[in-house]
């Protein structure tokens, strides 16, 4: 019960990411019971209403319609978990926490490396959730495809994280995933996630290609639809620097105020 | 390496504008190790501006502050200051000691958690969620937030507000046994008497500016002086010169008024050394005083002269 450290000098902490901080995140998330119905329940609403009446149909390619709202709805679901996650920063700005933390020796980077892993952590739950919902109601796929379409839906929701922490630090919202929310919703859409593509006509067909979400639907249906296009990667590139590029600027704004 | 006889808190000519507003005008504070001081003041004396500035929270127009020799945010990465502060910093959707264990994983070396929910007193409430904490538990977990890294200076920015009589007193009780410790303490406060009765040094802040400093006598003397009157004939006035322990002497036709802490030389000395007769002892009322000497309409010789020739 002694003070004596504080009687000497110490040596500077290298305020890096650790398990404790990055523990009670991931925690915090799960508790957070509508994180869990963004992120879990309505996806799997949707997948049912949109995706088990007709999971045999054929699509024009040929391709089942199971398989492609599925993997559609398990972007949708890891983008939506990814964006809750980072949109925290608001509520934490908003309780006075990031200020807080200034009276920490943690880094900026490491709190944002720490909400980027936390992220990253619901939107795995978010597509596994969604894997089990779609193959218990029957949608069969081989090995390759789930691991594929998985992988891609789970490490493209960092797009979105990045969305999340830069509306974040740009609003001081309590509840900015009701405005997120929403705007996920439409870029879903316009994303091809909540039906093809080729289906929305000519000019949704042409704005489509260059909304956020359409990068990373195309890839992580790539295994069924067997098709590629570099475009798709250079859509994901260009989104994510410019949400990363937000998200700093804004973070940068945010600290000089307080 | 020690860190000996270094102050823990050296600040330097320290101003700070928000658009019109002068917050703080060259403010100097140097508060050696060891100390517990109250940093006094009205509402609006520039007290967190002052305090935001020396944790680094926000940057002095003009001036330099250093904690234990470090910049502030050197010391803040060394676990050297740890604060209190008025509002927020909380999270809502965890508990109690979730909290603290948060607050210890950011930093090197820690205390441990549970001994930092006792000291505070909340090891009792440890599983509760922040946000069904009352006023008074919050307070108490940013206190226990500030022990767990043993920082050798804890800054509380007025941290008895919305706490109820005895929620104070044990407030202070704790932070008291802390201070016993030889922990180096500064709090600010608008409560004469919560400085008075746990401040070793008070700091008199007033329009972001340091008015006086001193051990709680000394202020509570200079905020609770008196009034000697007197009629002392102008061929006696030379006398004045020799009047012990006056703060300040004014004589107008015949009429002497005399400000000081200590009344009874200045009357002793009237008596015996001059012919001054109809002699009246004023005794002005502590808390009107204290009010006098911090308010906006405090009398100008408080204020600096080098300030005047700054405004102009």
């Amino acid at each position: 019960m002694s003070t004596a450290t504080a009687m000497q000098d110490r040596k500077p902490s290298a305020g890096g990411i650790n398990r404790t901080f990055l523990w009670i995140e991931i925690k915090r998330m799960l508790r957070n019971r509508r994180t869990v119905i963004f992120t879990v329940v309505m996806p799997a609403i949707f997948f049912f209403i949109f995706g088990l009446s007709n999971k045999n149909q054929q699509l024009p390619n040929g391709h089942s319609y199971g398989q492609y709202i599925l993997i559609s709805l398990t972007v949708y679901a890891a983008m939506t978990a990814a964006t809750g996650a980072g949109s925290q920063v608001a509520v934490e700005r908003a309780q006075g926490w990031s200020r807080q933390l200034r009276l920490t020796p943690l880094l900026p980077g490491a709190y944002i490396a720490v909400k980027a892993a936390a992220a990253l952590t619901l939107s795995l739950v978010a597509v596994i959730a969604q894997f089990v919902i779609g193959a218990l109601a029957g949608v069969t796929m081989d090995v390759q495809t789930w691991v594929t379409a998985g992988l891609v839906a789970w490490l493209g929701s960092l797009v979105f994280a990045a969305l999340g922490l830069f509306v974040g630090y740009l609003m001081p919202s309590q509840n900015v995933m009701q405005i997120l929310g929403p705007a996920l919703a439409i870029l879903a859409m316009l994303g091809g996630l909540f039906m093809p593509i080729e289906i929305m006509g000519e000019t949704f067909g042409a704005i489509a290609k260059f909304t956020p979400a359409y990068g990373i639907g195309q890839l992580a249906r790539s295994p069924i639809t067997g098709q590629f296009d570099a475009m798709w990667i250079v859509n994901v590139v260009i989104w994510l620097a410019i949400f990363v590029g937000g998200a700093a600027l804004a973070f940068r704004r945010d600290t000089k105020r307080v | 390496m020690g860190i000996t006889g270094v102050p823990a808190v050296h600040a330097v000519g320290l101003h700070k504008t928000f658009g019109e507003v002068r917050a703080v005008r060259g403010l100097d504070l140097t508060v050696q190790q060891g100390e517990v001081v109250a940093f006094l003041g009205p509402n609006g004396a520039g007290k967190t501006t002052t305090i935001d500035m020396i944790l680094g929270l926000s940057t002095p127009d003009q001036g330099e502050v250093s904690i234990f020799g470090h910049s502030p945010r050197g010391a803040i990465a060394r676990g050297q200051v740890a604060a209190v502060m008025q509002t927020g910093g909380l999270l809502r959707d965890i508990t109690v000691r979730e909290t603290v264990q948060l607050t210890a994983a950011m930093f090197d070396s820690s205390r441990p958690v549970e001994e930092a929910l006792t000291r505070a007193g909340i090891l009792d409430i440890a599983n509760r969620k922040v946000e069904k904490c009352s006023g008074g538990q919050q307070q108490r977990l940013r206190f226990a937030m500030a022990l767990v890294s043993d920082p050798g200076l804890l800054i509380l920015d007025e941290p008895t507000t919305g706490m109820d009589v005895a929620g104070r007193r044990d407030f202070w009780a704790a932070i008291r046994a802390d201070a016993s410790r030889g922990r180096t303490v500064i709090f600010a406060t608008h409560y004469l008497e919560e400085a008075d009765a746990y401040a070793d040094r008070i700091v008199l802040v007033r329009q972001g500016e340091v008015v006086a400093d001193g051990t709680a006598a000394q202020i509570k003397n200079l905020a609770s002086g008196r009034t000697v009157k007197a009629s002392l004939p102008a061929t006696d006035r030379h006398l004045l010169a020799g009047l012990p322990s006056a703060d300040s002497v004014d004589y107008d036709a015949g009429k002497l008024t005399v400000r000081t802490a200590d009344s009874d030389s200045v009357v002793r000395y009237l008596l015996n050394s001059t012919a001054a007769h109809d002699l009246e002892v004023v005794t002005n009322n502590l808390e009107e005083a204290f009010v006098a000497l911090t308010g906006d309409g405090a009398e100008s010789e408080t204020t600096e002269p080098a300030l005047e020739g700054d405004r102009a």
